[in-house]
């Protein structure tokens, strides 16, 4: 067996362990990079490192001695190694600052993709009105825009020459057919085809030969209406209480039931609201009246239950029609009718 | 109805200002429209009389007056009216009175001569549209008075726009009584004695159509004063009621129509010839009517004719030929009944509207003839002077309008109303309303008064308890709630679930008019029925005249409108009704239609622009068709010869579309003559399809999710270029079977780096099995068999 050249005594050893420990200590400290830590680390605790040199070298000392000099080293390596986990740490937790610093992007620039386009005004408004009746248990009913004489005027005992034919331009067609005037024929569709109780909504396009400022020669209507066992004008006044102040979503807006005249309901009112404008004060959407008309209304005719067959002195029915452009005009302030029909994507974006 | 709120009060007057007036009868039914000043606003005018007039020293046209306007001196006035006259009184402006449009009267100097105020015309107090010099005043006028005070000028004109029920209101009186039932306050009418016939001078009436008019009265007034004028305060109510006065015996007729409500006329007596027949026309006859029109008649319509032919359009307008005219000195003046049904529509067959067609179709009082033709005597005898005779009537009492008597039970009150009046306020209401009550045991047996057309059941009594009750008197109520609203079928197609979506994908929703051009509907609808569209009668132009058969003319019109407007993109859809099959054969078919044209998606960062194509419009498509379940029913048949091409889309890029085997509409971009022709560009995409065959859709079946991994292989082929993809994909579902869980094309080439007439489809083909994970060997068998059929049956071959 030869001697090892370095072979020393213990403490010689021991100070040079100190030594080596502060000088891995200090690299440590140094590294820059993960790549230099792990210089380091090789340097000092890699398989021939000098720090594993150390407990290689334990044999060259005497038996009694061994024990604590591997103890030692052993805690030296543990200190490095600490040092270097540490510092590996702090390196990597800078290494990840950079990288997310250096992702960083403009929040600020606009989305990507598609952009939707809007719903008209009046279907939004419709749609409305068709689920706020829908809560109240009205299902809808549709029927033909190009109608026969007698579902637009003669069933809604509207006989040919009564005065009220005047005040519907009616559009007609060489054979005698017509454009609808209005979307109560569709009360006398359903009521021909469906057995009492009913609870209808007919929304849909209606005509009238008619056009300038406030009129266009197609609009759309919403009518409603029910036929029970109990139905009263009073009942009526509830429905369109409750429908008026949940449409205008607002709690204490103030109606007003003004008698009038429909061939096809008897009685017969006009609803008019508080202008939504104003609040009643007065200005120019309600022409200073401080009430804006919204709806026609009444109990349904006798004649006209009459005319399908129904026994008026076992049905009694209600009914409503409603303008939806004036509806969605005072909702939204559109001020101007025509509007809702040349279809300008700057107008109808506005209700997206 | 037009009145003015002084004279309303002659008759009734409650203790409430104009305003609150108006309202309680807008809230009695009577909706008042207006309520207007009968004058605009001015002040500092008297009454002056002229003392002389003497010619201008430097003007032909100027004369220079002296008017006495009841101050210390007389005053001196330039006028420049020819028809200003010493001894007249007439209004004057004196130097500080501001006149209708805050025009100011101050000294003035004309061609040198001081003037110290004007001479008014009544156009220049605003009583007038316009006139012919200055208004000449009665002679009896005070001098020195306030004109506006004299005239009673702070007066307003209440307009009622009344419906077609309340005939009963076309008057004075009318509206009168009704202020005196909703104010329970008596009515006071101007004294109306019968007129003493002062010859007996009778003219003979023949009703050969009673049941048309059941009563007829005339009368002759002989002797007429034609210079004689109506008086001021008569000219004034017809103003003020917006009638023009004419002559004294047209506005006593107008007068009496207003008051009393009863359409009157006067003929000129020497032009009649022999008795009065009222009979129906006869097809063909002509007459001249006052309004300067000659009318050719039907068969149908009510005259009143003499020996030579008809004289008038009854109740609707007088002839030209047997007016009265400025020399007329006799008159036979009628007053009739014309029944409702035999007026009603005849005026506007002629394109006629009068206020007396106006009253007669609706309904007048059958029991007000006589009062009325004593009235009008009796103002025009006074006007005018005359020697009335005898008042002539003819009438078929079966033929007039009968009392209804009505049974009003009082628990049917409740049913209708929801409101349980005491009897005492049913009698009370009904009894204010000129109705006589027995009682009954259900409840009273009703009359109602004769001028009250539109009582003819138990509910329009009903109607006018409500009304007079109040209906904001009426509670709310909420009746119970039934259980009985029939739902939508859950696979019905949701159209506003296609809406939503639709939007979502950058379009916005169009409302375009259901009638379109003549021309763009043939441009858009290829069916043979277009050929013989259905056509309006009454359009309100060419342009709006025929029943579209397409959507699209309207979206494309709307599309070029908003391209006008700087728009790059325009994505637009729009639903509702098809008219097809023509006028014979009609169909009114729920359809939805879409338009775009422009990049895919709005101009952004980071995104090449790509203008939307053929396939962007087929996934939208296919977006909106997603919810009916049956996407893989789905069919697009190209045309296959210029039969079956769509004329409006391009034949190489249109689709005809399929649902299982039903033909649901088309797909495909705009023909490029027709983009050329509408100014459009080339690249317009669209597609429209019927709703209604669209049927009901498959409702969602669940499958068994595999936990087992899939594998994916891809595939790139040669294929002949003229293959369709749906023939690769068909081939590769057989052949590949049930392991096959997707195909996904992901390229598709045709070019240099291929030979010609090939082209090259890459395809991943997504594998899996639902029972355990596939290994290679199973996954290369199904891939050697996908590629061994592409070969047999499609000439296709792998690409190296």
């Amino acid at each position: 067996m030869t001697q090892r050249p370095d072979a020393t005594t213990a403490a010689d050893s021991s100070a040079a362990l100190a030594e080596l420990q502060s000088a891995a200590l200090a690299a440590v400290t140094t590294a820059a990079d993960l790549t230099a830590l792990d210089e380091v680390r090789v340097r000092y605790l890699g398989k021939s490192g000098r720090l594993t040199a150390q407990l290689k070298a334990l044999g060259a000392l005497p038996k009694d001695e061994r024990p604590a000099a591997g103890q030692r080293i052993n805690e030296a390596k543990r200190v490095v190694q600490e040092a270097l986990e540490a510092r590996r740490a702090t390196l990597e937790e800078q290494r990840l600052a950079a990288r997310l610093r250096d992702e960083c992007i403009d929040v600020t620039l606009p989305g990507r993709g598609q952009t939707p386009g809007a719903l008209h005004p009046v279907t939004r408004a419709m749609r409305r009105i068709e689920r706020l009746f829908a809560n109240a248990g009205f299902s809808i009913a549709e029927g033909p825009e190009v109608e026969d004489d007698y579902h637009n005027f003669e069933a809604l005992n509207i006989p040919a020459h009564h005065p009220a034919r005047a005040m519907h331009d009616t559009f007609y067609f060489p054979d005698g057919r017509l454009l609808r005037t209005h979307t109560s024929p569709v009360q006398i569709r359903v009521m021909e085809t469906q057995p009492p109780p009913l609870r209808i909504i007919a929304p849909g396009r209606v005509y009238r030969c008619d056009s300038d400022l406030t009129h266009t020669p197609m609009f759309h209507q919403v009518e409603g209406f029910l036929v029970d066992r109990e139905a009263t004008f009073a009942d009526l006044k509830g429905v369109l209480y409750d429908f008026l102040r949940n449409f205008f979503e607002q709690e204490d807006l103030k109606l007003r039931f003004r008698p009038s005249y429909f061939p096809f309901t008897e009685p017969s009112a006009e609803v008019d609201v508080q202008c939504v404008k104003c609040g009643g004060r007065g200005c120019r959407v309600c022409k200073q009246s401080g009430w804006l008309e919204v709806l026609g209304c009444g109990m349904i005719h006798p004649e006209v239950f009459r005319q399908v067959g129904i026994d008026d002195e076992q049905w009694l029915g209600y009914a409503f029609g409603m303008g939806v452009e004036r509806l969605a005009m005072l909702r939204y302030g559109v001020d101007d009718l025509r509007l809702y029909f040349e279809n300008d994507l700057r107008f109808l974006a506005q209700f997206a | 109805m037009r009145l003015s709120e002084s004279w309303l009060r002659e008759w009734v007057s409650p203790p409430l200002a104009a305003q609150a007036l108006c309202d309680q009868l807008s809230m009695a039914g009577l909706e008042v429209g207006a309520l207007e000043p009968v004058a605009p606003a001015f002040s500092g005018v008297v009454i002056g009389a002229v003392e002389a007039v003497e010619p201008h020293p430097d003007a032909t046209k100027l004369r220079v007056c002296r008017v006495d306007a009841g101050e210390d001196e007389l005053l001196q006035i330039v006028c420049g009216a020819a028809n200003v006259a010493a001894g007249q009184r007439v209004a004057v402006a004196r130097v500080g009175a501001v006149l209708p449009g805050n025009f100011k009267i101050k000294k003035a100097k004309l061609r040198g001569v001081a003037s110290q105020g004007m001479i008014c015309s009544a156009s220049e107090l605003g009583l007038a549209e316009t006139s012919e010099g200055i208004m000449v005043l009665p002679g009896d006028a005070p001098v020195g008075e306030d004109v506006r005070d004299w005239l009673a000028l702070d007066d307003q004109a209440i307009e009622l726009d009344l419906t077609p029920d309340r005939s009963d209101c076309l008057s004075l009186a009318g509206v009168a009584r009704e202020v005196g039932v909703l104010n329970r306050l008596p009515v006071t009418e101007p004294a109306a004695k019968p007129v003493p016939p002062v010859h007996d001078e009778r003219h003979g009436v023949q009703l050969e159509a009673p049941s048309a008019c059941p009563r007829y009265l005339c009368r002759i007034v002989r002797a007429l004063d034609p210079s004689a004028e109506t008086p001021l305060w008569m000219r004034e109510r017809l103003r003020r009621s917006g009638l023009r006065p004419i002559s004294p015996v047209v506005d006593v007729t107008n007068y009496v129509l207003l008051e009393l409500g009863q359409p009157l006329h006067g003929f000129d007596l020497a032009r009649l010839e022999g008795a009065i027949q009222v009979r129906r026309s006869r097809s063909g006859e002509r007459l001249a009517l006052l309004n300067d029109e000659t009318v050719e008649l039907d068969d149908d319509t009510l005259v009143i004719a003499d020996d030579n032919g008809p004289l008038a359009m009854a109740g609707i307008m007088g002839g030209a030929a047997s007016a009265v005219s400025e020399t007329t000195q006799d008159v036979l003046l009628e007053s009739a009944f014309f029944a409702p049904p035999a007026i009603a529509g005849r005026a506007r067959r002629y394109g006629l509207h009068t206020d007396s067609s106006h009253r007669f179709e609706r309904g007048v009082d059958p029991m007000l003839q006589h009062r009325a033709i004593e009235r009008a005597t009796a103002l025009l005898c006074a006007i005018a002077g005359g020697q009335p005779g005898p008042v002539v009537e003819a009438v078929s009492e079966a033929d007039l309008p009968q009392p209804v008597c009505l049974l009003l039970r009082r628990q049917r009150i409740q049913q209708v109303l929801g409101i349980a009046p005491d009897d005492a306020e049913v009698t009370d209401i009904l009894g204010r309303l000129g109705m006589t009550l027995e009682p009954h045991a259900e409840g009273w047996q009703v009359s109602a008064p004769s001028q009250r057309f539109d009582i003819q059941r138990e509910v329009d009594l009903i109607a006018e308890i409500g009304r007079i009750h109040g209906y904001d008197a009426i509670p709310v109520t909420h009746a119970r709630s039934a259980a009985f609203t029939r739902a939508p079928r859950e696979m019905a197609f949701d159209l506003d679930r296609a809406r939503q979506t639709l939007v979502a994908h950058g379009y916005s929703e169009a409302i375009t008019y259901s009638f379109v051009s003549p021309e763009q509907n043939a441009w858009f609808d290829p069916s043979p029925a277009s050929a013989a569209p259905l056509t309006l009668a009454n359009p309100l132009s060419a342009e709006l005249s025929v029943m579209r058969g397409s959507l699209w003319p309207g979206l494309i019109q709307a599309m070029r409108q908003n391209l006008a407007r700087q728009q790059p993109r325009v994505r637009l859809f729009e639903t509702g009704l098809r008219f097809l099959g023509g006028a014979e054969a009609l169909r009114q078919t729920p359809s939805l239609a879409v338009v775009a044209v422009g990049p895919v998606v709005p101009e952004q960062w980071g995104q090449e622009r790509r203008l939307a194509d053929f396939f962007d419009l087929k996934a939208d498509l296919e977006a909106v068709l997603m919810q009916t379940g049956r996407l893989e029913a789905l069919c697009l048949q190209a045309p296959s010869s210029d039969a079956e091409a769509h004329p409006a889309l391009h034949p190489g890029q249109s689709a005809a579309l399929r649902l299982g085997e039903q033909p649901i509409g088309w797909i495909g971009t705009l023909h490029p003559l027709l983009a050329q022709r509408l100014e459009l560009p080339t690249a317009v995409q669209l597609f429209e399809i019927a709703l209604d065959a669209l049927g009901l859709g498959e409702r969602p079946a669940f499958e068994p999710l595999s936990r087992f991994p899939s594998i994916r292989r891809d595939l790139a082929i040669l294929v002949p270029a003229e293959l369709s993809f749906e023939q690769v994909r068909q081939t590769v579902t057989e052949a590949a079977g049930d392991l096959l869980k997707q195909l996904i094309l992901f390229d598709q080439y045709q070019g240099d780096t291929i030979e010609s007439g090939r082209k090259s489809l890459a395809c991943g083909l997504i594998l899996q099995a639902s029972s355990q994970t596939l290994v290679d060997a199973e996954v290369d068998a199904v891939v050697q068999r996908v590629v061994e059929r592409l070969e047999q049956t499609l000439g296709a071959r792998l690409r190296a």
